[in-house]
């Protein structure tokens, strides 16, 4: 696993990689990478979670496993899960190659081996590690499902009742990121990183834009970015992130303008605001300006 | 350092456990002293009101950015609750007949509940606290095995593969219920303040009964999050702790504004989301009817099923004349009346149907 120096080292190599990431964050990271502790983000939508573990996975060199988490996710679906037919093809391979051959206690434990054995997310991170497991709006699972994740998160283990416990040669770099629709428990909170993601600032976010749509007109960037800002200190059911901004920008883009006028921004609206109240709202604050 | 740090967190609110310290410690180790700041703030917080109790008890440095600055309140000690006579005190001085008693269960349940007194009224919040065990459910996504319903093609086919390929009746599945998350919302200005106490006395045995599936709201001239306090057991203390948090108790009334703000922090982030939201109010309005209107529809786009009870909604002669409440009708799923136990009991009706 690379090392970095220090946080600022990783938030140059996270730079590299398209992220600008603040000085919590490329802590929380750094001292993932050195701990090996999971990192919990928290943070409203479109601010940068899921794009954090991507980078982190590209700076870092590590494979990214992504598990996105839904309502109903269960053990089979996020740890592993028996090949039922494979195991009954194999049961009638060996039914006609090897009559009476094997002893049932035999066949039976040759029906429960590794290679029949599917691996979901969880499993293939503690297989594969190092690696970057990234666990996506964990708030979405249920909360039984929080219980599964503790083996990973904290021994990097999955233990299958026929096979004996599996444990990782190095621990994965563990991303938990939660759009905080509910609360997760504290027993999965307290032994991670905890990392509250805000809204950037505009200067932040001008790189940001510059970063991700190259040849970006300079002064288009910063007055998306000083609008988008604008925006969130209005009333709004949901206040633009960074990836409507990044959204703003290459729509603007497209239609080849190089100033965001009061008009244009009236047009373009949907693209940022996706409730109809919120962009009425925007919409006679454009207009007032 | 490291002990005189933790009993100042502490005593700042925040959950300093000994492992966390310890990976406070370590994490201090691996990143350096100067940025003890951050390392603090990642490995001893766990929520946004965490860090702002860590912000608050520590000077941070200047140069760092925060996240939203989240408010802890501290308000003064109210007992706005009258201390209830016990149950029994108001059985014990009427005929032990049994039979009689039953009936005037059944006559209680059937008063207006601004009307009753004291010792009634203890014995109204005993007969709610009953009416809050039943289930509030919805179709989960996961199924169970049952007689009847869609086919089960996996324990079909494994049924099938057992008996050696020949064909086995069909095995039947259905969906599993899961809980649906209830939402109280409960206006607690001067014209509700009858019936407020019996309300938080009904959000309380439910949260007593489902504490995850239940979220109990305070609306006023804002909007206050009663949950943590009526998961309290007792419900004497419940009452005392959330009308210690209601800082708006029998004032006026913004009713838009308080389910705007529900809707905007809480409801649209999932609270909301396939809930049975309950509304009580009675739809007193200072502010413009129309914004509450359009606040009603957009928690009735969200939630499964948005009922609004009006303790005035069971008067004879009673018509939705209150500015709110005309402007809130064509979008909730059902007005009832709220005024007495056995109509509360046809709210709970109402919520299931959802």
């Amino acid at each position: 696993m690379p090392d970095f120096a220090s946080p600022a080292a990783l938030a140059a190599g996270l730079a590299d990689a398209g992220y600008l990431a603040d000085e919590g964050l490329a802590m929380a990271g750094f001292l993932a990478l050195r701990l090996h502790r999971p990192i919990f983000l928290e943070g409203d939508a479109g601010v940068g979670k899921t794009a954090f573990a991507a980078a982190l996975a590209e700076t870092a060199g590590l494979e990214l496993i992504r598990l996105q988490c839904y309502e109903g996710l269960d053990a089979s679906h996020a740890l592993y899960d028996w090949d039922f037919a494979r195991q009954v093809l194999h049961l009638r391979a060996v039914e006609t190659a090897a009559h009476g051959t094997l002893s049932a206690a035999d066949l039976e434990a040759d029906l429960y081996d590794r290679r029949f054995l599917l691996a979901r997310p969880l499993l293939q991170a503690v297989e594969r590690a190092p690696c970057v497991l990234l666990v996506d709006e964990v708030d979405r699972a249920d909360d039984e499902f929080e219980a599964y994740l503790l083996e990973v998160l904290a021994d990097a283990a999955v233990t299958v009742p026929e096979l004996g416990r599996i444990t990782a040669a190095v621990p994965p770099v563990v991303v938990v990121t939660s759009n905080r629709t509910r609360e997760v428990h504290d027993a999965l909170k307290r032994r991670c990183l905890y990392h509250w993601v805000g809204h950037p600032t505009p200067e932040r976010e001008t790189a940001i834009l510059h970063r991700r749509l190259p040849g970006l007109d300079e002064r288009l960037a910063a007055q998306v970015a000083a609008a988008t800002a604008h925006l969130r200190t209005l009333d709004l059911v949901k206040p633009p992130g960074v990836a409507e901004a990044i959204d703003w920008a290459a729509a603007l883009r497209a239609l080849s303008a190089d100033t965001l006028t009061a008009e244009l921004a009236a047009a373009t609206l949907g693209v940022v605001l996706k409730v109809r109240e919120d962009i009425a709202l925007a919409a006679g604050a454009v207009g007032a300006r | 350092m490291l002990v005189e740090l933790a009993g100042k967190l502490r005593a700042a609110g925040l959950p300093v456990t000994l492992d966390r310290l310890a990976a406070y410690a370590e994490a201090l180790d691996a990143a350096g002293v100067a940025h003890a700041y951050w390392v603090g703030r990642l490995t001893l917080c766990g929520s946004p009101e965490d860090i702002a109790r860590y912000d608050a008890a520590l000077a941070p440095p200047a140069s760092a950015a925060r996240g939203p600055s989240w408010q802890v309140r501290r308000l003064p000690e109210r007992s706005l609750f009258r201390a209830t006579m016990p149950p029994s005190a108001a059985t014990a001085d009427q005929d032990p007949a049994l039979s009689v008693q039953a009936a005037a269960t059944e006559v209680l349940r059937h008063r207006d509940i601004a009307t009753l007194s004291d010792a009634e009224r203890a014995e109204a919040a005993a007969l709610l606290a009953r009416v809050a065990t039943a289930d509030i459910t919805r179709p989960g996504r996961r199924h169970r095995p049952a007689g009847h319903g869609g086919v089960d093609r996996r324990r079909s086919v494994r049924a099938m593969l057992r008996a050696g390929g020949e064909p086995r009746p069909l095995l039947h599945q259905v969906r599993s219920p899961r809980p649906r998350r209830l939402v109280l919302l409960i206006d607690v200005s001067g014209s509700m303040s009858p019936y407020a106490d019996a309300l938080l006395r009904l959000a309380h045995a439910f949260t007593r009964h489902r504490p995850r599936w239940t979220e109990t709201y305070s609306l006023g001239t804002q909007l206050t999050r009663l949950t943590p306090a009526l998961r309290i057991r007792d419900v004497e203390a419940a009452l005392r702790e959330a009308g210690r948090l209601i800082p708006d108790w029998r004032g006026g009334t913004r009713l838009a504004d308080g389910v705007a703000a529900f809707v905007r922090r809480d409801g649209h982030r999932g609270v909301a989301r396939r809930a049975a939201v309950v509304v009580f109010s009675d739809g007193w309005e200072s502010a413009d009817p129309a914004r509450l209107g359009a606040t009603v529809a957009h928690l009735h786009r969200l939630a499964a099923r948005t009922v609004w009870v009006s303790p005035h909604a069971g008067r004879p002669g009673f018509a939705p004349t209150a500015g709110g409440l005309a402007a809130v009708l064509p979008h909730v799923d059902a007005l009832v009346a709220g005024h007495t136990v056995a109509a509360l009991h046809a709210v709970l009706e109402e919520v299931r149907r959802a």
